[in-house]
């Protein structure tokens, strides 16, 4: 079966008891049990939800894993998932990691006992030479937000297989349809499913699958310790969305590489970021490992006011925080995604106050091109 | 701008106060007023609903419309279009028409003094001739249903002109991404949104855009009076599922296209039906008034037994009646979806015992082509 049929028969679809097309949405708390001795699968919804749980399976058919569990947002995907590391164990991270992911490691983990180095991770050698012997866990981005920089997934995978230490991926930007981690070699993959994945902007959902059982239970446990399971309105909504993730993404896409060609082209544009392009660093470890580059790019400047002016001035690319929706997301990292990144930090890791992070929706490519033009001036 | 883009912005500018990019859902029946003789601009929810409101703003600039409206079903949007006539009024009416329409007027309107004349629509001649003293409207189904005779609507819409009558023109199969009824001469556009606008067979859901204001008021007059109003989940559930029309529309068309050649090259199929076929007697008008051909197939199999086994061994095409969504149907229109045509017509029209009804998803293609090659010859 091709992607674009298990996107839409890839998990459970059909209601067993009324044939009804579609899971219904269980909005419940919990389940009546028959038996004192024998609890059904089913005794309260922290733990399992059916609705949920199609979701869950879905993803996990897309991503070639053999568990997913479904989270109430990225950010509770992420920090369920890092509770499977105990005190005294670090972690060598990405050095562009999403700001939300940069803040629970460095304020919250860390206080736990969890500790983290955070290193380019296109120098797979310095990915190397961070592992300690306490070292249990590589953490990835790529492309990474908002600098879209690539690393090389399976060589990664070697280098965490050689330690004995697990790899995990945020695979956000790229969703299952243009890369699968796990194929790589990879453990674990992340996602905040309220991107892509769902596509419209509405709901917040996060996914952790593995191929592993046994590590897919680990997580599962604290799922439902910790009770940050999705709910099962935003569980049904992430799986009407999912359905339509390949079209939407090939359109996107599509429009991406249209806008990034007029882009360059541009005397105020003075550098884009886009693994499609062939002259970007990353340009063939990328298309060696997805099948796209995406529909999320950055871009430079050339003055402060530029900048200003194309933030506020843009009518159809709405100015706001996300990305991956139906409609174009215009966004401004320095004061969003990483404004919890320290200011000297930031401008090191070169998100510069000039810089602009795009996510192309499914408008007209070229209706997106005249309001940017209009708003770059 | 361009129609994709136009889909992607409905609700996106609404909430002023918090600047989300989506409508909220008002999961209310009634507003607070500010003062004594006071109103925000929303009283009562069957009045009016800032969700639904987004939903048929959105509907009615879709389709160049004064207004659009917003109805629990596609046929209560149709019911709600009939109470603009009166008892002695006729109307003339597509004659392969959806079998709940055809149900809605000859077993319910006609007690009310309502009548209907049945004509061939693609025959312009036909719809001249059934013109009475009484004729007050032109009701079609601009690509019909089963049999996928397409709507000569400028044609129409001069007949109508000259003798002043409406014309209503149900776009279900197309809806505005393929063709805009009111830019081509009809009055009122109506639509089962549960179809392809909301495309997601999650939604039960119908719409009507007006072109002009004098005839929307009145049509807003029935919608509050009669009150069949869409609900805040469900209207933003379509609103939600216009947003992908036109690239869920692309890829359904580019599929049906693929499979309807590959049908009829299949020794047991013995008739297809698809537009975008070069023999079909429609194909060369759909081609230029038309964006596409939809993504709707009918087809005839070689023995009645074959309809069975086709509709209980299609594996990834469920057996199913409805339409438009994004995983593909298959229904068998003679006991399903036309029961309610009689028999008679049903024979003369071509919906018989060997007739399947195919709504083409956006699955692979290949994997589709292969769940009918396995359904067929096994």
């Amino acid at each position: 079966m091709k992607l674009a049929t298990k996107l839409i028969h890839g998990g459970p679809t059909i209601d067993q008891q009324t044939g009804a097309l579609g899971i219904p949405i269980y909005q419940i708390s919990t389940y009546r049990q028959t038996s004192v001795d024998h609890f059904s699968k089913y005794d309260y919804a922290r733990g399992d939800n059916p609705t949920r749980e199609a979701l869950e399976d879905t993803l996990a058919v897309l991503e070639g894993g053999t568990r997913c569990l479904a989270f109430a947002s990225g950010m509770a995907a992420i920090s369920t998932t890092l509770m499977i590391f105990s005190p005294g164990d670090h972690l060598v991270v990405c050095d562009d990691v999403y700001g939300g992911a940069y803040r629970v490691l460095s304020t919250i983990f860390s206080r736990m006992g969890i500790t983290s180095t955070f290193v380019d991770a296109t120098d797979l050698t310095a990915i190397e030479a961070a592992i300690r012997p306490k070292t249990k866990g590589i953490y990835l981005e790529t492309p990474s937000n908002p600098l879209l920089k690539v690393t090389d997934l399976r060589r990664a995978a070697d280098i965490a297989n050689r330690h004995g230490i697990i790899t995990l991926v945020d695979n956000t930007f790229m969703t299952p349809y243009l890369q699968r981690p796990l194929e790589l070699g990879c453990d674990i993959v992340l996602h905040s499913g309220t991107k892509f994945i769902n596509g419209h902007s509405d709901v917040l959902c996060g996914f952790a699958v593995t191929g592993d059982k046994e590590l897919g239970q680990r997580i599962r446990y604290i799922q439902n310790a910790f009770g940050t399971g999705l709910g099962p309105q935003d569980s049904f909504l992430t799986l009407r969305g999912v359905k339509t993730l390949k079209v939407r993404m090939d359109q996107s896409q599509m429009n991406a590489l249209k806008i990034v060609a007029w882009l360059k082209q541009q005397p105020r544009v003075t550098a884009v970021h886009y693994p499609g392009l062939p002259e970007h660093p990353g340009h063939a470890i990328h298309k060696a490992q997805a099948d796209g580059p995406g529909a999320v790019f950055s871009f430079e400047l050339d003055s402060y006011e530029t900048t200003k002016r194309l933030l506020e001035n843009a009518h159809l690319a709405a100015f706001a925080v996300s990305l991956g929706g139906v409609e174009s997301i215009i966004s401004y990292p320095a004061k969003m995604s990483h404004a919890s990144v320290p200011k000297e930090e930031r401008e090191r890791k070169g998100i510069t106050d000039t810089l602009v992070r795009l996510s192309v929706g499914l408008e007209d490519p070229d209706d997106l091109i005249a309001d940017l033009q209009q708003a770059i001036g | 701008m361009n129609i994709a883009t136009q889909a992607v912005q409905i609700g996106l500018e609404w909430d002023t106060r918090t600047g989300a990019v989506t409508v909220p859902i008002y999961q209310t029946a009634t507003f607070r007023h500010p003062g004594l003789g006071q109103s925000t601009g929303y009283d009562y929810s069957r009045s009016g609903n800032p969700t639904r409101q987004a939903l048929e703003d959105g509907i009615a600039r879709l389709d160049g419309a004064a207004r659009g409206f917003a109805y629990a079903s596609g046929m209560a949007a149709i019911t709600n279009l009939l109470l603009l006539f009166k008892s002695g009024d006729h109307l003339i009416v597509t004659e392969d028409l959806y079998g709940g329409t055809c149900r809605l007027f000859d077993r319910i309107f006609t007690q009310y003094g309502l009548s209907f004349s049945y004509v061939d629509t693609s025959n312009t001649a036909e719809v001249t001739a059934a013109i009475l003293p009484s004729t007050k409207a032109v009701f079609v189904e601009t690509l019909t249903n089963p049999l996928l005779k397409f709507a000569d609507l400028r044609a129409i819409s001069a007949i109508c002109r000259s003798n002043n009558l409406l014309l209503i023109a149900d776009n279900t199969f197309l809806t505005p991404y393929l063709l805009r009824p009111l830019d081509m001469g009809a009055d009122i556009a109506v639509y089962s949104a549960t179809k392809y606008l909301a495309g997601h067979n999650d939604t039960v859901a119908g719409l009507v855009t007006v072109k002009d204001p004098m005839l929307a008021e009145r049509v807003y007059f029935h919608q509050n009076s009669a009150g069949a109003v869409l609900g805040p989940q469900d209207s933003w559930l379509t609103t939600r599922g216009i947003k992908t029309l036109a690239i869920r529309m692309e890829r359904q068309q580019e599929n049906a296209g693929r499979i309807a050649e590959w049908l009829a090259t299949h020794p047991r199929i013995t008739k297809v039906y698809y537009p975008g076929l070069k023999d079909h007697p429609d194909h060369d008008l759909m081609g230029r008034e038309s964006r596409g051909f939809c993504a709707m197939i009918a087809f005839e199999v070689d023995r009645h037994e074959l309809v069975e086994q086709i509709l209980l061994k299609t594996k990834l095409i469920s057996f199913a009646e409805s339409l438009g969504g994004v995983e593909s149907l298959i229904t068998f229109p003679e006991v399903q979806t036309h029961a309610d045509i009689p028999p008679e017509l049903r024979v003369r029209l071509g919906i018989n015992n060997v007739l399947l009804r195919l709504s083409v998803g956006i699955e692979n293609c290949d994997d589709l082509i292969e769940d009918l090659r396995q359904a067929l010859e096994n």
